[in-house]
């Protein structure tokens, strides 16, 4: 097949691709109202055995709340959740097989850390010893071995975190819950921290459910994640599905950074569809082209995705001429600002990897530029 | 700090002095030789000597005591029940009625609060005694008691609660094995509050005490009128000793618990 397509970066583990996987949680129509918001809207979600699921929306898009009713502290208005098949209405808090790790960690202050640990233990009534040997399993775990006697007060953030994540773990949850878990980290700490928690979910086989409004950490970190608006599901996929292909402008727009261009469609040949826009004509490779011919349409590119040459690149369309108008050194990659021509002047931003230490300057500012981009580069925006 | 100038550090002694003054005298004549209130004779304990001899102001004393330890833990608890029926039963019907009515007794003239409760023991027809003042003082402090508590409920963190709600603790676990530990600070400076309010008494107990049954201030209030000695003198400092003492020490715990959680 000619056609290049995401399924080479495509995970192993794919259960909600296979029909006949039967999943762990269903959000069956889940509506949540407070007052005359809705929280949560007419939602549907399925989550599978191992999986890491990151909900994914700025505050107020219902995430939290959605989490929340899985944990039993707000009831769905209409809807179901169900857990293995059962219903879990009526279930109060203390008797679902979740735990969750808050986003305040809510260590318990008037408890040493080995005392916080035990304490879901000793609500299932476990012995003495077991409770012993299970606290000194998770401290291990979290690699807070030593630490056992001291006072939530006497920890850094992150000892914390790992204590309200070992605390969480401790009962062996079905589904562990985890409400912006690397939010109060700082930078360096939050990535260390994400990859260990990836390393323990794997390690564990345990399904995670994690809520963020941060999406490098949902990207990093989640086997797919379902972006939300305002009580909605704008789309669920793996994180390259929802960066490569997203389903209608918010997500893209939230998702990573993009250039919009309009275009008309002047030709559908396949999968192929040509655009006239301002700017020149556009090819754009789209597996399921849902237009008609004369419609305006928007097409989004990646900043990565354009290059910028300050001779006219031989192809004979998706190009457009420009002059430099900014240009941000960010360590890892350099932002370029490009004003088109033409009385819009329209701002483009182009993001260039610094491959090397000392390379010539290619472009300075105010100088005439060419864009240029792939056919598949193109995202053809519905919504 | 900003440093104090002139004017408002006068302002500040005339203000502690109108306040504290008369009971610095008080405190002061209490150490005096001479039978005269009035003529300084020089330093003696002689009058707290006497004190013990006093049976009458002793068993005063006594009552009070019992009045103000039994009040003050009736009182707590139902401040406590008050205060977490307003910080975490969410907006049920009558709320912000209920809340009035918690707060009522504190800006209640107590002459009032003192003939209704008379009317309602002779109503009743309930011997006027111990258990009548007692009950009296627990309509007055309950109020005080609940507004501390529910302040620090407040501010208690929800997560918490439902952290432990979360690991398998029932409701009533999470409220003995968190919620209560963490607002017991709170609990014992609105005990505090509500003992302190019940030992100063004067009007609530004149109004529901019976026969052989009274108070302190009310001994203190009827000596009083036969002439001020300086027995009484030393009754008054010791109690306003002992009063002081509860106070600080109630706001010292409501200061300590909040740094705490800084």
């Amino acid at each position: 097949m000619a056609r290049k397509s995401l399924g080479n970066i495509r995970r192993a583990f794919a259960p909600w691709a296979d029909p006949a996987a039967t999943p762990l949680v269903q959000f069956e129509a889940v509506t949540r109202r407070f007052g005359d918001i809705t929280a949560v809207s007419d939602l549907t979600l399925a989550l599978y055995p191992g999986e890491f699921h990151a909900l994914l929306g700025p505050s107020g898009c219902g995430k939290t709340t959605l989490m929340r009713m899985l944990a039993g502290f707000e009831t769905p208005d209409s809807g179901r959740i169900l857990l293995e098949g059962q219903d879990l209405a009526g279930t109060p808090p203390h008797l679902r097989p979740t735990n969750m790790m808050f986003q305040s960690y809510a260590l318990f202050p008037h408890m040493s850390v080995f005392d916080n640990i035990a304490f879901g233990l000793r609500q299932q009534g476990l012995a003495r010893e077991a409770i012993a040997a299970r606290v000194a399993e998770m401290l291990a775990l979290v690699k807070l071995e030593g630490f056992a006697a001291r006072r939530p007060d006497q920890l850094s953030g992150g000892q914390k975190q790992r204590v309200a994540l070992a605390r969480a773990l401790a009962r062996r949850p079905k589904v562990l819950l985890l409400d912006e878990p690397l939010g109060a980290l700082d930078r360096k700490l939050r990535e260390e921290t994400q990859y260990e928690l990836m390393d323990l979910q794997a390690e564990l086989g345990l399904t995670f459910l994690m809520v963020t409004h941060d999406q490098d950490e949902a990207m990093a970190m989640a086997d797919r994640i379902s972006v939300m608006e305002r009580g909605r599901i704008a789309q669920v996929g793996a994180p390259e599905e929802i960066y490569e292909m997203p389903a209608n402008r918010y997500v893209a727009e939230f998702v990573g950074d993009i250039n919009v261009f309009e275009g008309i469609v002047e030709e559908i040949k396949g999968e192929i569809i040509a655009l006239g826009g301002p700017g020149g004509s556009m090819i754009l490779d789209d597996p399921n082209p849902t237009v008609d011919l004369g419609q305006k349409v928007n097409v989004a590119i990646r900043p990565e995705k354009l290059s910028i040459t300050l001779e006219e690149p031989p192809q004979p369309t998706n190009k457009v001429k420009g002059e430099i108008w900014d240009i941000g050194y960010l360590g890892d990659f350099t932002m370029v600002q490009v004003k088109l021509d033409g009385e819009a002047g329209q701002l483009v931003k182009v993001a260039l990897p610094n491959r090397s230490r000392r390379a010539e300057r290619p472009i300075a500012w105010e100088d005439r530029v060419w864009l240029s981009w792939d056919v598949e580069a193109g995202i053809l925006l519905r919504g | 700090m900003n440093r104090l100038r002139t004017p408002h550090l006068l302002a500040l002694v005339f203000g502690i002095a109108f306040l504290y003054l008369p009971i610095l005298v008080l405190v002061l004549y209490s150490f005096n030789a001479s039978r005269l209130v009035t003529v300084w004779g020089g330093f003696s304990t002689r009058w707290y000597a006497a004190l013990l001899q006093n049976q009458a102001l002793l068993d005063a004393a006594w009552l009070s005591l019992k009045v103000a330890l039994v009040s003050a833990s009736l009182a707590t608890i139902l401040g406590l029940l008050a205060a977490l029926a307003l910080a975490r039963f969410g907006r049920f019907a009558g709320r912000t009625l209920f809340a009035g009515m918690i707060a009522a007794p504190l800006v209640m003239p107590e002459v009032i609060t003192g003939l209704a409760l008379l009317l309602l023991f002779v109503g009743l027809d309930a011997e006027r005694g111990f258990w009548t003042v007692t009950f009296a003082h627990v309509t007055l402090t309950a109020c005080f008691a609940a507004i501390v508590i529910q302040a620090r409920l407040s501010t208690l963190d929800r997560s918490l609660e439902e952290a432990a709600q979360d690991l398998g603790a029932t409701p009533l676990r999470v409220f003995f094995a968190i919620t209560l530990p963490m607002i017991a600070p709170a609990i014992l400076a609105g005990w505090l509050l509500a003992f302190t309010l019940s030992l100063d008494d004067l009007v609530l107990a004149s109004f529901t005490s019976g026969p052989g049954a009274t108070t302190l201030p009310m001994r203190i209030y009827s000596s009083v009128r036969l002439g001020v000695t300086p027995e009484i003198n030393a009754a008054s400092t010791l109690l306003i000793g002992l009063v002081a003492t509860v106070v600080v020490l109630a706001s010292l715990l409501i200061k300590r618990d909040a740094l705490a959680r800084d």
